[in-house]
């Protein structure tokens, strides 16, 4: 995290996670208002903090990529995957855990380094080429899953991996949220403390910019998305252990839900502006719009409306903040 | 009089059939204002990625204090002392006037792998680059660049061009998209930059810019340098004409008034 340099409120206004904060304070008053005390005990909790888990963790790296300026839409299928390929490796071969593990977080390397390479070499936005990945990486792991298995759904039982990656913690808390919490650290400490962070600010602002000032921007992109793959390759593969089983097409949700996070969460979609935790915030706030509506009366099919409205609305929250941002001017001292 | 620290000698450069520059000779002093002067499309930003190692010479060399020298890319051209400020500055409007100042050379603290950014250092030595340089108005490092005004952000450039020892200092249009004020603020740090010692090319289409702080003066006309002095050696009206490509500046006016002549003599008639 980067301090403040005063804890004035006007300081707090022109940060970048203010207006997901706002946003997930109002979210969780009404559903508590209107969800009774289910939605905010240990058990409700752990319904939607189980999704912000698996969310949050491909939330992050999308949304630093977003900050670089680009996007990556690929993890639709490359959590998906990670899931079949775990399983089919520690379930349908049943050769140990970690070489499924290891095997599903390579994949998701391998992809992700196509997805930088293909950005860097071929100068095409992001967007199309990850839209073709996705595409691409869906087929694949339909086609090898039938080739191997001659099914699309496959079992894994690794009970002796279950503690790591796919236990109920007191049978209500995913482990997952504990990882969440980790990369939430990790990724807060690259962007915000070390000085990788400025650079990849300083990507979003102006690449050509950056590139002059030294900073080597096309190796940055490449490990930017090499650590979503990766990202994804992981919710994939604690997916399938949890489950103990794995499907073909088990992520495309993951697209629209991980890039309203981060936008929520106040990352400008251009690029150069950003925080984790806004992204952590944005991220809890989709998890309790999405769970909350089962604790309330309403039906289901409500809870995207508030999705799409709450997204609309914090756009243009975080616009305002941003524009608050860049027109202050310090105050003279003992005026 | 000192060697010039940056020397081009017949530098051509075309792009496939297309010739874009034709026999460019150049050179600039160390505390001397160079002025490149010409009308869009005479060039001047070929020559300047030239200069920049954006481009590289299809013939004809460059030299930094009497050495031929290759610059593969800007990298390399920063490496030597060149520093290049773009029309907008080139600074990142949502990054903070320290973290921008110190991007791509972060100060950090600490150790090893824990190695983490210094906010209070950077923004420190960044407010006191730019104050060096007159503009005492940026007192806080953590404002955001976007937040400053055009020339505010010109000078910040500047200010981090100057910091990181820079000997060439190349401006791009630097007072194009500004006002009078701001301008002059900017003409004040080219000449604060210059007496620093650095050797400044001052890339432009004002010549009242130019004239300001310029002591040596190159048109630049279809690729060619059409004209080269010194101060004092033609008034604002020959520069002006040259720019426009010699005497047809004269003409141009003339046709402009006997254009405005006839509508006023139309008007009448149409009301």
């Amino acid at each position: 995290m980067s301090s403040s340099p005063s804890l004035s409120i006007g300081a707090l206004l022109r940060r970048p996670e203010t207006g997901s904060f706002l946003g997930l304070v109002a979210v969780f008053l009404f559903f508590t208002a209107f969800g009774g005390t289910n939605f905010a005990s240990p058990t409700g909790a752990a319904s939607w903090l189980n999704v912000a888990a698996q969310l949050g963790i491909v939330a992050i790296p999308i949304g630093l990529l977003m900050i670089a300026g680009e996007l990556d839409i690929s993890i639709g299928s490359i959590i998906p995957a990670g899931s079949m390929t775990c399983a089919i490796i520690s379930g349908y071969y049943d050769l140990p855990i970690w070489i499924g593990v290891g095997a599903a977080l390579a994949l998701g390397a391998v992809i992700g380094l196509i997805n930088g390479i293909l950005v860097i070499r071929t100068a095409v936005p992001s967007f199309i080429v990850t839209l073709g990945t996705l595409f691409a990486v869906a087929g694949m792991t339909l086609g090898f899953s039938v080739l191997v298995t001659g099914t699309t759904s496959v079992a894994i039982k690794v009970p002796e991996a279950k503690w790591l990656l796919g236990d109920f913690i007191a049978g209500i808390y995913q482990v997952t949220i504990f990882w969440w919490i980790g990369a939430a650290l990790f990724w807060s400490f690259v962007l915000h403390a070390s000085p990788l962070g400025n650079w990849i600010f300083a990507m979003g602002g102006d690449k050509v910019s950056a590139r002059n000032a030294g900073i080597p921007t096309e190796r940055m992109t490449v490990m930017l998305f090499v650590c979503s793959g990766m990202s994804a390759a992981f919710v994939g593969l604690s997916q399938a252990i949890l489950y103990n089983s794995a499907q073909v097409s088990a992520g495309q949700s993951y697209i629209f839900n991980s890039i309203i996070s981060v936008v929520v969460g106040g990352v400008l979609l251009t690029g150069g502006y950003g925080s984790v935790f806004g992204i952590v915030l944005g991220t809890l706030t989709f998890a309790v719009v999405s769970q909350g509506i089962y604790f309330t009366g309403f039906d289901a099919n409500w809870a995207s409306l508030i999705i799409g409205v709450l997204l609309l609305g914090a756009v243009l929250m975080n616009n305002t903040f941003r524009k608050m941002a860049l027109s202050y001017t310090p105050k003279k001292r003992g005026k | 009089m000192s060697a010039p620290i940056l020397k081009l000698a017949k530098v051509n450069k075309s792009f496939g059939p297309i010739d874009v520059l034709h026999d460019i000779s150049l050179e600039v002093r160390a505390g001397e204002v160079l002025c490149l002067l010409g009308d869009n499309g005479a060039g001047k930003s070929t020559l300047i990625k030239l200069m920049s190692g954006v481009y590289q010479p299809s013939s004809g060399s460059i030299e930094m204090d009497g050495k031929p020298e290759h610059f593969p890319n800007p990298r390399a051209a920063a490496d030597k002392g060149i520093a290049t400020v773009h029309q907008f500055g080139g600074t990142f409007p949502l990054m903070s006037i320290g973290r921008s100042f110190f991007v791509g050379v972060e100060p950090t603290k600490g150790w090893g792998p824990f190695k983490v950014y210094d906010r209070k250092t950077a923004n420190a030595i960044a407010v006191e680059a730019v104050q060096k340089l007159g503009i005492t108005r940026i007192t806080d490092g953590d404002r955001l660049v976007g937040g400053l005004s055009g020339g505010e952000r010109q000078s910040l450039a500047i200010a981090r061009a100057v910091h990181f020892g820079a000997r060439v200092l190349i401006l791009d249009e630097p007072t194009a998209a500004l006002g009078v004020k701001q301008a002059t603020h900017v003409l004040r740090i080219v000449n604060e930059a210059k007496r620093r010692g650095l050797a400044v090319i001052f890339i432009t289409h004002q010549v009242m810019h130019a004239m300001a702080v310029g002591d040596h003066f190159a048109v630049l006309i279809r690729g060619a340098i059409a004209s080269d002095f010194r101060k004092g050696e033609k008034t604002r009206e020959e520069i002006t004409d040259l720019m426009a490509g010699g005497a047809s500046m004269a003409n141009l006016e003339a046709e402009i008034e006997s254009a405005f002549g006839e509508d006023e003599e139309k008007t009448p008639r149409v009301a």
